[in-house]
């Protein structure tokens, strides 16, 4: 495997991540198979993500699908650089640099202008008590921007295209309901018009109308902007609606890839069987 | 253009005690550019599933299904990556399922044209051949701009045709596609891969009547015999 420098043909490259919680030990280091799910009975350290390996082509969207606890939000902050990994390298576009290891302004840089991400939780994406167009507005600033004229004509498109009426501008996030508010969210992360677009469970919780409108929107976010994007999310009917390839997760580990329609319909891991049949 | 050696393929149902499934197993038969040949077959014998196979839904367990493609080479679907598969299917092989996906809220209109403007069509131009198409299997015109999920099956048979079709493809695959319609529009639908089969295609389908069969097969691979059959008679009951 190329530890050195990404591949040219994928926008997105993961090598071998693994995330550990806690000191680690011999056992669990040295034999993988003496974990209990993700944790060494041993030490107690959680292994949340083990050799992950993942690769995207350029407007490609690779869903990750998985139980709770799986790891995949612990992926998604780690290819959003929010945390440092235990190992492995990560490279977009080709390049030569192994992202966990840029310095720490770099790293504001690439989360700023090269990623956007899409939180679960609002309230990890949005300052609840800003308002909407500042939520924006921040974003454009950390990537540059200084043109306040600009700004405002961006954000007015952002908030059009999103279906956010703009004389809402002005309301702070926590005024809205959950469907705006990851409205909000996506706005602000594809303010920059960044090339790789991470989605972390962004339906779930929403009322089903809601849910569908998000998706929608999502859809046509990746038509139009052309961006790569990863989907996480535990219902297979999101990522069967959204992805092109999809990965499914279980205890820190891939067990299964490919492409979408092929793990739906001849799923090969046990998990993955169990997974499809539990499908509504 | 298409050259199917050997071909097998056994599902394991881990959840079902382990217990193997050999959905069809040593097919072999060949397909030319302009012609049309049709899998026969009971019910259960594997014609859908070895559809699935060269499309890459099924990965295959042994066999090979090699695929002269456009871009030149010749290419072992059996053994390619998601990406090859991602960008043929984009570009030259076509699929028209047994059962018709909706994908929610997108209109008649839309889920042709948007293989159209993704190949880099100018949207106009895209809107043109989509009407077009649509107008040519009858599909009424209150229709056009409505999602499928509330359409009748054969509305959506034609719907899902044309969606296989739109982008012209070099290889089409037709998992029973006149099963639901109607004698009037079966000749629509029959006459529109007539035309995409003179201009070149390979076609490998499976038909449920007679009628579709008789009109397009150039040959029958009959999946119970395991061998080509006259093309004549011999449509899956
Ligand atoms: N900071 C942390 N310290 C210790 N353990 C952690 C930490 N963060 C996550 N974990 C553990 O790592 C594992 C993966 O968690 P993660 O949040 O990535 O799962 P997930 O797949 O996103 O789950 P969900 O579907 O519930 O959101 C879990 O066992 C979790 O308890
Ligand atoms: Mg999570
Ligand atoms: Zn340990």
């Amino acid at each position: 495997m190329n530890n050195i420098t990404g591949n040219p043909a994928f926008a997105l490259e993961l090598n071998e991540l693994t995330v550990r919680y806690g000191p680690g030990c011999p056992s669990c280091g040295e034999s993988p198979e003496s974990l209990d799910r993700n944790r060494c009975p041993v030490c107690g350290s959680v292994w949340a993500v083990r050799g992950v390996s993942l690769r995207a082509r350029e407007g490609e969207t690779l869903g990750i699908v998985g139980e709770s606890g799986s790891g995949k939000s612990t992926l998604m902050r780690a290819l959003h650089l929010d945390e440092a990994p235990t190992s492995g390298a990560y490279f977009l576009d080709g390049g030569e640099e192994n992202l966990f290891g840029v310095s720490p302004r770099r790293r504001r840089y690439i989360r700023d202008s090269l990623l956007g991400m899409v939180y679960q939780n609002p309230y990890l994406g949005l300052r609840m008590f800003f308002s909407s167009g500042a939520n924006v507005a921040e974003k454009l600033i950390a990537a540059g921007s200084r043109n306040v004229r600009g700004m405002t004509e961006r954000a007015e498109y952002l908030f059009r295209y999103m279906e956010i009426p703009f004389s809402r501008v002005k309301e702070p996030p926590r005024n809205f309901s959950g469907g705006m508010q990851q409205r909000v969210q996506i706005a602000k992360a594809v303010a920059n018009n960044p090339p790789v677009l991470l989605l972390d469970e962004v339906t779930t919780g929403l009322d089903l109308s809601v849910q569908a409108r998000v998706l929608d929107l999502i859809k046509r976010v990746q038509r139009e902007f052309g961006v790569t994007m990863i989907v996480v999310s535990h219902d297979l009917a999101v990522v069967r609606l959204l992805a092109d390839r999809t990965a499914v997760m279980r205890d820190g580990v891939i067990i299964e890839q490919g492409l979408t329609d092929r793990i739906l319909e001849d799923p090969r891991h046990v998990y993955t069987q169990t997974l499809v049949n539990s499908m509504l | 253009m298409l050259k199917i050696k050997e071909l097998s393929k056994e599902f394991i149902m881990h959840i079902q005690g382990g217990v193997r499934i050999t959905s069809f197993s040593g097919v072999s038969l060949e397909v030319g550019g302009g012609s049309l040949l049709a899998v026969t077959g009971p019910s259960g014998i594997g014609k859908s599933s070895l559809l699935k196979c060269v499309y890459g839904t099924y990965r295959p367990t042994s066999g090979s299904v090699l695929y002269e493609s456009g871009s030149g080479g010749t290419i072992d679907l059996a053994a390619a990556d998601d990406w090859e598969l991602l960008a043929l299917r984009r570009a030259e092989i076509g699929y028209v399922s047994q059962f018709f996906h909706v994908l929610p809220r997108v209109s008649a209109t839309e889920i042709l044209t948007e293989p159209l403007i993704a190949r880099g069509v100018p949207a106009d131009e895209a809107g043109e051949t989509a009407r077009a198409l649509l107008r040519r299997v009858g599909l009424d015109r209150a229709l056009w701009e409505m999602y499928p999920a509330t359409f009748s099956g054969g509305e959506k048979q034609r719907l899902n045709i044309l969606r296989a079709v739109v982008t012209r493809p070099r290889l089409l695959l037709l998992d029973e596609p006149t099963a639901s319609l109607d004698r009037g529009y079966k000749g629509r639908v029959i006459d529109l891969l007539l035309e995409i089969k003179s201009s070149g295609a390979a076609m490998l389908g499976v038909f449920h009547d007679r009628d579709a069969l008789s009109a397009l097969a150039d040959s029958r691979y009959d999946m119970e015999a395991g061998r080509l059959l006259p093309a004549g008679g011999g449509a899956t009951r």
